[in-house]
């Protein structure tokens, strides 16, 4: 990873793209998006169907064009190329392998057409097999393989003209849970090891927190955040990033001052400021796990007494929701278990709790009804 | 992870750089797919819009070309010809449409919500008057019930010739068209709605009225606007056994063939198009509405064993397989009798066609050589103008156009088709003009005759391929032609040659586009039947309807030997 990142200048990413809109109609399925995606970088779409990445990712490809905008790949402006004049490998929801081929056939599909030596592809062939590991599958076909299996073949497939650039449009969504834990690991893998710059597209938030270098969360044809996992769950930029990725408290206050705001009758320090004026209404976000009952003592800011509500055991932690007397102020909590058993916390009992300033995030807009 | 925090993040004053207008080039793909979109176009217009068109011309034209506006119609109306005509074409086609539609209600009904026993056998029976033109019935009703009739008493004195036999004919022919359409309707049945109706003790005629038959209603609706609109169209069987009971459709034949007037026989073809083109309005919106009714999640139907029902359909069957095998056996019988019907000895004198007027066995050659290059090009031009329709990107305009025109020919009764290619190709300054009497019109003219029900089933199959092969070729460069020949083609090899065989047979059944298109040189063997049957070899004539019976039955064995047994083997990978 160091050394990828070292390669990336931000001077030259491999793909920029710039003022990309399609419209269908009346209908804006994606407006001026801008975006910069480096040399082997693992970039994932993330959003909720119908918030354009797919539209995004068709775009960049050329598969179904934008209506405008840039798209320039490895320095190259491509936004008017055909498809087939263009440099990726692409693995679809549906794999769409060639059913009356078998899988070596199908891995050699794109090579085949290029008239090298017969020798020289299967060699390939064989190469990229033992890459996704399904060399003893190779006379198969398609159907007598189990979707995991396919979609190794898919990718498989993707990568035998050594594209510089994969993209992945929700790879995993037709496949069961437990299979799609596990090859989330194994296209990491192959990606890392490969170098290859990489575009995924899914609806599955821990799908992307756990495969990609960044996050684009995308709503209703636009951009709402570009950021590493990390920085996508811990900050989000916007109420909606907050809504979608996580768990999350949504209170509705009112500015006090720049770093103070009133929630339902209890009073909070916040950071950063927010340059509004008082009496603003603002929504506060706070994710039930960063909620403080150990060490209270040592924190100032925003401490406050509560009353244990209905704990739900998880499984590696309780479920709860806090009342703050005095105020109307109810906050779902996340308890680890072993905080719960040194504290003696239980349902009906008193805590105290804090809310760390710097781990509420606070947007300039009130909550929407949910 | 804090590698990925470089400052690539969106920037905003980029946009304002590059908002210009999008426009992909075309690939050599995407060229070469217009193209022959393009060509399909041209061939749909000259081979059906300008024919029809110059029908439509002709109708309003006088003998020396000039426009005469309505002037035929009005000489039409005023004869009292007309009045009779539309009338007894009215009558048959409604009485043979309500016993056609409820017979195959009963059979369809029998097939799909009993337990009858040897249903393979009873829908093969079902399918055997697809096989045969429609002259095969009425002939086979002349030696049942004419005056020399095996069975003449049983009609108590009532002549067949007239709207006895026709009706009768007309329902055996189209028996099979209305049962496919029926029996669709009724096996996109949901359990759900049953059981729950039979948890609110609802008795089984309750049932029956309030869940089967509303389920099956446009099935209802779309097969008896197509039973009449055949029936209307249809001359093969009143031609046979009319008697002076005239029609319609063999008015054209008459003002046309007959007395060469050409003008009124195009005023009568577009009365006839009336309720064509009535019925496909009615069919496709019927056909909206049926697929709409079975949702995904909806549980197919498991009929229950029930000794009484079971016992009554069983027998209603058999009843009408009977009756469909008593018509044809009574061709194959009267075709092997030396001399009806004072001679029944069993011989092949009636097969000696080279020696009785109508073309003899050329003309049955003819039809095996029209019948299967119908079948090679009419595939090859159907599944390839399909692929390029669904598969060609953007161009929706040209793509709109040809989906329009392969919907039309459905809406064309034969008779009028024939008709509009006598006066488009015979005009001696059309370019096509050398295609007049040759093998060539009547190959084309079946084409397109049949494109319609070919077309759909050639989209049918090619929508339940994932819509991504083609986008997968071109990342892979691979140009789409070759993906056409190694994926589309092989993977929809059942479709394609479901299309051959329904091609194949409806070319060697044919005789209401083709009878204005022959020449002494391309007799063939249904128009034959026709002629010999006119000049009063009528065992002759139920000779040759057998032979075309029996070549159409042998390919549609082979046809199920293919997909059974050779194509098993190249489809190996549709096993799991």
């Amino acid at each position: 990873m160091e050394a990828q990142a070292g390669a990336v200048g931000p001077a030259a990413p491999f793909l920029r793209i710039r003022g990309l809109g399609k419209r269908f109609g009346g209908f804006t399925a994606l407006e001026r998006v801008d975006l910069e995606i480096g040399l082997g970088e693992f970039v994932a779409f993330l959003g909720p169907s119908g918030c354009g990445k797919t539209t995004l990712l068709r775009a960049i490809c050329g598969l179904d064009p934008p209506s405008e905008g840039t798209v320039e790949q490895g320095g190259r402006d491509v936004t008017g190329l055909p498809v087939s004049a263009r440099d990726f490998g692409i693995v679809f929801q549906s794999y769409a392998l060639f059913p009356n081929l078998t899988i070596r056939a199908n891995v050699g599909y794109g090579l085949a057409a290029t008239g090298r030596p017969k020798a020289e592809i299967a060699r390939r062939v064989d190469e990229l097999l033992e890459l996704v590991g399904l060399t003893d599958q190779a006379e198969k076909h398609p159907a007598q393989l189990s979707g995991g299996q396919q979609q190794r073949v898919a990718l498989a497939r993707a990568l035998a003209l050594r594209p510089a650039l994969l993209l992945l449009d929700e790879p995993l969504s037709a496949l069961d849970a437990r299979v799609r834990a596990r090859l989330r690991g194994e296209i990491r893998d192959l990606q890392r090891r490969l170098g290859i710059t990489t575009i995924m597209v899914t609806h599955d938030q821990e799908e992307a927190l756990t495969m990609a270098d960044r996050i684009v969360v995308m709503n209703h044809g636009r951009i709402e955040q570009v950021g590493t996992p990390d920085e996508v769950y811990a900050r989000p930029a916007t109420a909606f990033v907050a809504d979608f990725i996580g768990r999350m408290n949504f209170l509705e206050g009112r500015l006090l001052a720049a770093d103070r705001v009133e929630v339902d009758g209890a009073e909070l320090l916040f950071e950063p400021p927010l340059e509004l004026g008082p009496g603003a209404r603002v929504t506060v976000c706070l994710r039930p796990e960063d909620v403080v009952v150990r060490e209270v003592d040592r924190r100032p800011a925003n401490r406050l007494g509560a009353v244990v509500g209905v704990m739900e055991f998880i499984g590696n932690h309780f479920q709860t929701t806090l009342h703050v007397p005095g105020t109307g102020l109810d906050i779902s909590a996340d308890l680890s278990i072993n905080a719960v058993r040194d504290l003696g916390i239980g349902p009906g009992r008193t805590i105290s709790i804090c809310l760390p300033p710097d781990r509420l995030r606070v947007f300039p807009e009130p909550p929407r009804p949910s | 992870m804090a590698t990925a925090s470089r400052p690539l993040a969106a920037s905003a004053p980029l946009s304002e750089a590059a908002a210009r207008p999008v426009r992909q080039a075309l690939s050599r793909d995407d060229l070469v797919m217009r193209a022959g979109l393009v060509l399909v176009a041209l061939w749909l217009a000259i081979s059906i819009v300008l024919p029809v068109w110059a029908l439509l011309e002709k109708a309003f034209e006088g003998s020396e070309g000039e426009f005469v506006g309505l002037a035929h119609f009005e000489a039409y109306l005023a004869s009292p010809a007309l009045s009779i005509s539309l009338r007894n074409s009215i009558l048959v086609a409604g009485l043979s449409t309500v016993i056609c539609v409820t017979l195959a209600f009963g059979y369809a009904w029998a097939l799909t919500r009993t337990c009858i026993p040897a249903k393979g056998l009873f829908k093969a029976l079902a399918a055997v008057p697809i096989l045969a033109p429609s002259l095969l019935p009425a002939i086979a009703l002349v030696y049942l019930f004419g005056n020399q009739g095996l069975a003449r008493w049983a009609l108590l004195g009532h002549s067949i010739y007239g709207p006895i036999g026709i009706v009768i004919g007309e329902v055996f022919w189209t028996f099979p068209h209305a049962l496919i359409i029926v029996t669709t309707a009724l096996a996109t049945a949901d359990a759900r709605l049953y059981e729950a109706a039979a948890a609110l003790k609802a008795s089984r005629a309750r049932i029956f009225w309030t869940v089967t038959l509303p389920g099956a209603r446009y099935g209802l609706v779309s097969a008896t606007f197509v039973v009449f609109t055949l029936v209307i169209t249809d001359f093969g069987v009143p031609k046979v056994i009319g008697g002076s009971f005239n029609v319609l459709a063999v008015d054209v034949y008459k003002q046309v063939v007959g007395q060469q007037n050409f003008q009124m026989g195009a005023v009568v073809g577009l009365v006839l198009l009336l309720p064509a083109l009535l019925s496909f309005a009615v069919d496709r919106l019927a056909q909206r509405r049926q697929a709409a009714l079975l949702t995904a999640r909806a549980v197919p139907l498991e009929p229950k064993a029930d000794p009484l029902v079971d016992r009554l359909a069983l027998s209603f069957c058999s009843l009408v397989a009977a009756a469909i095998l008593v018509i044809l056996g009574t061709a194959i019988f009267a075709s092997l009798a030396t001399y009806w019907p004072y001679d029944l000895t069993p011989s092949f004198r009636n097969y000696d066609f080279d020696n009785m007027d109508g073309g003899g066995w050329e003309s049955y050659r003819n039809s095996l050589e029209m019948a299967s290059l119908t079948a090679l090009f009419g595939t090859a031009i159907v599944f390839t103008g399909a692929w390029l329709v669904e598969k060609t990107r953007r161009f929706a305009a040209i793509r709109g156009l040809v989906q329009l025109l392969a919907l039309l020919p459905l809406a064309i009764p034969g008779l009028v088709l024939g008709l509009g290619y006598i006066f488009f190709f015979v005009e001696p300054d059309n370019p096509f003009h050398f295609l007049y009497g040759s093998m060539a019109i009547l190959v084309v003219c079946t084409i397109v005759h049949f494109y319609s029900v070919a077309h759909l089933t050639a989209v049918t199959a090619l929508k339940q391929l994932d819509p991504e092969f083609e986008s997968v070729s071109a990342s892979l460069k691979v140009p789409l032609w070759r993906t056409f020949c190694r994926v589309t083609v092989p993977v929809c090899l059942p479709a394609i040659l479901d299309i051959a065989l329904y091609l194949f047979v409806n070319a060697m059944t044919t005789v209401s586009a083709v009878v204005f298109l022959y020449s002494p040189r391309t007799q063939l063997a249904s128009i034959a039947v026709l002629n010999m049957d006119d000049a009063g070899d009528i065992a002759p004539a139920a000779a040759m309807a057998v032979m075309i019976f029996l070549t159409s039955a042998m390919v549609r064995g082979l046809y199920g030997l293919a997909t059974r047994g050779l194509l098993a083997s190249a489809q190996a990978w549709r096993r799991r």
